[in-house]
């Protein structure tokens, strides 16, 4: 170790593995630096997610918790809130005045939320800010619409039940909010401690009863383990996991979305640090010769080298991490605004992710190309055209890639995309590779170069050299290839991915949803629609059923392991009817049917289909108030919920269901200026609920617009290993250049020439890599769109003109900067180096 | 050294091109012995198997006792570490080493402790005292080769071999390194076998063997 230590030193002091160590210092810190912030944003994303639940973790019950669950909370040191759910009508004025209006009441503690904020407001529109707490006693928030309702503003009071309330502010978001579509009522806030004035809660009320616990993981987890087994029927724990599909879906995209940038910026690495060693190996060909001469056997040669990259790897990884974190932590200050979030401080497991990262890219790509410096032959030093060994380290490949792509699927936390990403990467090397080889082959054919040839010989020289270097030159081409893949999918199609994923939750997605619309109300509903000059939004049959039966068997909550499968049966399912499927909705599997096919067919979404375990051909049974029925499951849906439109777990054919009590919902978007045209509609039609979803919509895309905003800082990383990729793309062949050009001046060409055939060689290679980077970063980002993000991405015409051109840029800069090299030092001094 | 019946024959094409044929070559402790020849002789790959770093196709070479080729390639580049010490015409000094690395490197391959006052004495020896911390881009072809010339002897082989060792230099340069090469040798008295085209320069050695097509001319 102590003479690899020593080689170390002479390598660095001679400038050899400045370059390499700079790869693998970029590499691990930019790993790093997406770990540490991934770490950070991922702590960020759950306990945000928290505060859309109110909570770390929320028991919910139709009836008053026992007093030794709500002791247990404390007694664990984890901060308890409590509130009371309930469904009442609030009024205010006396006789013909009397505005009645039926409110969402909750009846909060005076610490609630313990996670997220309330916001309110002075008045109906005006600009609202988070409150420190619940209402205070004697006081009631109400949301705008209850406040229209009731034209109870600011400072007014009302009466709920037997106790008179002053209307303290207008409620604009409460944490719970998102949680679910059904706070049917317009919600009215008060303190838990007025509830027993209003005479509202007796036996037998209607009353939803919560707790909620915060605290460190760790005691969340063991609490929530102590009080799982005691809940009794009616009661249920809420958490990430159930229900709220739409942010969970967000989260989870966000999560896909860094955990492919981490993968990118480790492989781009591994591209950079191969292709460093390549360089590496070449120049040091000679000197193992030497040694070899001098005594040194091949396994003392493999060892001192591979303790050299060793310890210039540990170096590299520590000091990578270092970077790594100043970077993340430089990034999360400037971007604290931004974030609109304070980020958790990182774990340390990033640091130890980021050493094995490195070790494991120099495992993978420095080992290989070292274990043939093993084979150099001893003869060298005699006959120089003894050359470089070939081959032998196959297995070394086989085995350093191996540990690679296990831990890219690590990296990725995700067996399919990481699968993905280095199946995808294996295939673009070969694909890269042997385009490049064919496209050299082509350019330099005969009948090329004799169109070019006949008038400039640094044409001639130039494309003669594509094909006389064609290994060489389709490795470079391959690499180049691949960084700018890597750039232009993060600089193109990266923008279009951020793109289709706002779209999916689009700045007009719906706000309202209309639940309860009679058959024969059907027409003047959408009469009144027309009449306000909004457009009419289309409307869904819904049939409420309960499942009763699969494929013959009963079944019930029992029968299902997760907790959300239990809910999911125990629930009344909204059934639907349609000819053709909801165009917001995909087929993921089997068929659609047809108009006046089989009636005895549904359709189910995947998602669902998968919690209950349930699978094309299975018959399902419901029963709608006393009459049953049986489909078989004819397709599956994909949905997307966080597009905010109503969705349907289950659709079935008109005539399986149309003879059902069937009431319509529908879901629609109201401008800010229209609302008091949907007020008209609640006063015209009283019997229907309107559900304002607006607040939800907001938190869902604040957090989308966060996420977004996270995943576009941990780009610019992978970005970085791309530029460095190129980088020593451009270099790898340097040294083979320098002396070529300084023959061809030895044997009198003149700057002109040699200036011109390595432009000419270079400007082919650059539009040969551009071209199949543009290729590349059109297909992957279409697989990623499609099969990862479930995502539709329309192909880029910009990217069409930027690859090519890109490449083609890329390379002019750097046949001038080489050139100016090879042209500045004299030929004399180039060839006697050798 | 004795080699006996060395012969060498590669492929080229589909038909089998005889470089070396029928070689015996005796050499004694301490003497000095030319192997000279037209270029395509074959000297250069005589001089690669005699140092075991190119397998005969025919013969053997017996070096210290041990005959080199029964042995596998780790174990003869241990005996050439042991006993043998190399100048090449190219010098082939490493080039991120500066000159008093260069001459360190076999001792700090055997894993000696005193590589470094050893190294001194040598280069001092060659009159490079005031060049020790020069990289070989820094120092004139002679200089480079008298580096050589002390890595060579550094570890003090009983076999040196010398592949044209003035090849690369001017006549003046290249007489002051035949001077160092033999006053060295001299000294002590390791046994020296150089290949060259330079009869002057052979017949400073005590014998001289002449190659012709691959064989020894009589």
């Amino acid at each position: 170790m102590k003479q690899s230590l020593r080689m170390l030193a002479r390598d660095w002091r001679a400038g050899e593995l400045q370059v390499l160590a700079a790869a693998l210092v970029i590499a691990v810190a930019s790993v790093t630096s997406v770990a540490f912030f991934a770490d950070r944003v991922g702590q960020a994303l759950v306990r945000d997610a928290h505060q859309l639940l109110g909570a770390d973790l929320v028991l919910a019950s139709d009836h008053p918790w026992k007093k030794s669950i709500a002791d247990e909370i404390t007694r664990r040191g984890l901060a308890r809130a409590e509130a009371l759910s309930f469904i009442s009508m609030a009024s205010k004025g006396e006789g013909n005045a009397r505005r009645s209006k039926l409110a969402g009441v909750k009846a909060v503690s005076d610490n609630y939320p313990l996670r997220g904020t309330l916001r309110t407001a002075p008045a109906p529109g005006a600009p609202d800010a988070p409150a420190a707490h619940g209402p205070a006693q004697g006081s009631v928030w109400l949301d705008e619409q209850l406040v229209a309702a009731l034209g109870a503003p600011v400072g007014s009071t009302i009466r709920l039940g037997r106790a008179e309330l002053t209307v303290a502010a207008v409620l604009t978001l409460e944490p719970e909010r998102g949680a679910s579509f059904f706070n049917i009522a317009p919600r009215l806030m008060m303190n838990l401690a007025d509830v027993p004035a209003t005479g509202l809660v007796q036996t037998g009320s209607r009353v939803h009863y919560s707790l909620y616990a915060a605290g460190p993981p760790d005691r969340i987890r063991s609490f929530e383990k102590f009080v799982r087994p005691r809940l009794e029927r009616g009661q249920h724990v809420d958490d990430l996991e159930t229900g709220r599909p739409q942010v969970r879906a967000s989260i989870e995209r966000a999560q896909r979305f860094l955990g492919l940038t981490a993968l990118l910026a480790a492989i781009l690495a591994g591209v950079a640090i191969a292709l460093g060693t390549r360089r590496f190996v070449e120049r040091h060909l000679d000197g193992c010769a030497v040694m070899r001469c001098l005594g040194a056997t091949q396994n003392r040669l493999l060892a001192l080298y591979g303790g050299e990259f060793l310890a210039l790897g540990l170096a590299a990884c520590a000091a990578g991490c270092v970077a790594g974190y100043g970077a993340q932590e430089a990034l999360a200050g400037a971007l604290a605004g931004l974030l609109q979030a304070t980020l958790p401080a990182p774990t340390p497991l990033p640091a130890a992710q980021g050493f094995l990262v490195g070790l494991v890219l120099l495992l993978g790509f420095a080992l290989p190309p070292l274990v043939q410096l093993r084979n150099v032959p001893a003869l060298r030093v005699i006959r120089r055209e003894s050359g470089a060994p070939r081959g032998g380290a196959l297995a070394v490949y086989a085995l350093g890639l191996g540990s690679l792509a296990a831990l890219l699927v690590w990296q990725a936390g995700d067996l399919r995309l990481g699968a993905y990403v280095t199946g995808g990467f294996g295939v673009a090397v070969a694909v890269f590779y042997a385009a490049a080889w064919l496209a050299l082959r082509a350019a330099s054919s005969a009948p090329v170069a004799r169109l070019a040839g006949a008038n400039s010989t640094a044409l001639r020289y130039g494309l003669t050299n594509l094909r006389r270097h064609a290994r060489g030159n389709a490795i470079q081409i391959a690499s180049l290839a691949l960084g700018l893949t890597a750039v232009l999918l993060l600089g193109f199609t990266r923008n279009d991915l951020v793109d289709a994923w706002r779209r999916a939750a689009p700045p007009d997605a719906p706000n309202r949803f209309v639940l309860g619309i009679q058959p024969g109300e059907l027409a003047p509903v959408k009469a009144f629609f027309a009449s306000r000059g909004v457009d009419v939004p289309e409307i869904y049959p819904m049939v409420r059923g309960r499942l009763v039966a699969v494929d013959g068997k009963p079944v019930s909550a029992e029968d299902f392991e997760g907790e959300r499968a239990k809910r999911l049966v125990e629930r009344e399912f909204n059934l639907s009817y349609a000819d053709d499927m909801p165009g917001h909705n995909q087929l993921a599997a089997g068929r659609w049917w047809t108009k006046g096919g089989d009636a005895h067919q549904l359709s189910v979404e995947q998602g669902i289909a998968s919690t209950l375990g349930w699978k094309l051909g299975d018959a399902l049974t419901f029963t709608v108030g006393g009459q049953s029925f049986t489909g078989r499951i004819t397709s599956l849906r994909k949905l997307r919920w966080d597009s905010m439109k109503v969705n349907f777990f289950v659709i079935a054919p008109p005539a399986l269901l149309e003879s059902m009590p069937t009431s319509y919902i529908t879901a629609f978007r109201v401008a800010p200026d229209r609302e008091r045209a949907m007020q008209a509609l609640t006063q015209r039609f009283p019997n229907l609920t309107v559900v304002d979803v607006g607040a939800a919509v907001r938190q869902a895309q604040g957090v989308i617009d966060q996420l977004i905003t996270a995943v576009q800082f941990v780009f610019l990383f992978a970005l970085g290993a791309g530029v460095l990729v190129l980088y020593s793309a451009l270099v790898s062949t340097e040294d083979e250049r320098r002396r070529e050009a300084a023959v061809m001046r030895v044997y009198g060409a003149s700057r002109a020439q040699v200036a011109g055939s390595q432009r000419v060689e270079f400007l082919a290679m650059g539009l040969v890599a551009g071209v199949l980077a543009t290729a590349g970063a059109a297909v992957i980002g279409q697989l990623l769109a499609q099969r990862v993000f479930d995502l539709d991405l329309p192909p880029s015409p910009m990217l069409l003109v930027a690859g090519p051109l890109a490449g083609l840029l890329l390379l002019s800069l750097n046949a001038w900067l080489s050139s100016r090299r090879v042209l500045r030092a004299s030929p004399a001094l180039t060839l006697r180096e050798e | 050294m004795i080699a006996r019946g060395i012969g060498k024959t590669v492929k080229s094409g589909n038909r089998d091109l005889v470089i070396l044929r029928d070689i015996d070559l005796a050499v004694d402790s301490g003497e000095a012995l030319a192997i000279v020849g037209a270029s395509g002789s074959g000297k250069s790959t005589l001089l690669a198997i005699l140092a075991g770093l190119d397998t005969p196709s025919a013969g053997s070479v017996e070096l210290e006792g041990e005959n080199l080729f029964a042995l596998d390639e780790d174990a003869r580049a241990e005996l050439r570490g042991r006993a043998v010490g190399f100048v090449f015409q190219s010098f082939q000094l490493l080039p991120a080493l500066s000159a008093l690395e260069n001459v360190m490197l076999p001792l700090e391959l055997a894993g000696r402790r005193d590589a470094e006052t050893q190294a001194r004495e040598v280069l001092a020896r060659v009159g490079l005292s005031e060049r020790l911390d020069h990289a070989p881009k820094h120092l004139s072809g002679g200089e480079q080769q008298r580096v050589a010339l002390a890595r060579a002897f550094v570890a003090r082989p009983k076999l040196l071999l010398a592949d044209e060792p003035t090849g690369s230099l001017d006549a003046e340069a290249g007489r002051e390194v035949i001077a160092l090469l033999f006053d060295l040798n001299r000294a002590t008295g390791t046994t020296l076998v150089m290949v060259t085209h330079d009869e002057s320069l052979a017949s400073r050695c005590d014998r001289t063997v002449r190659l012709e097509a691959g064989r020894i001319a009589p």
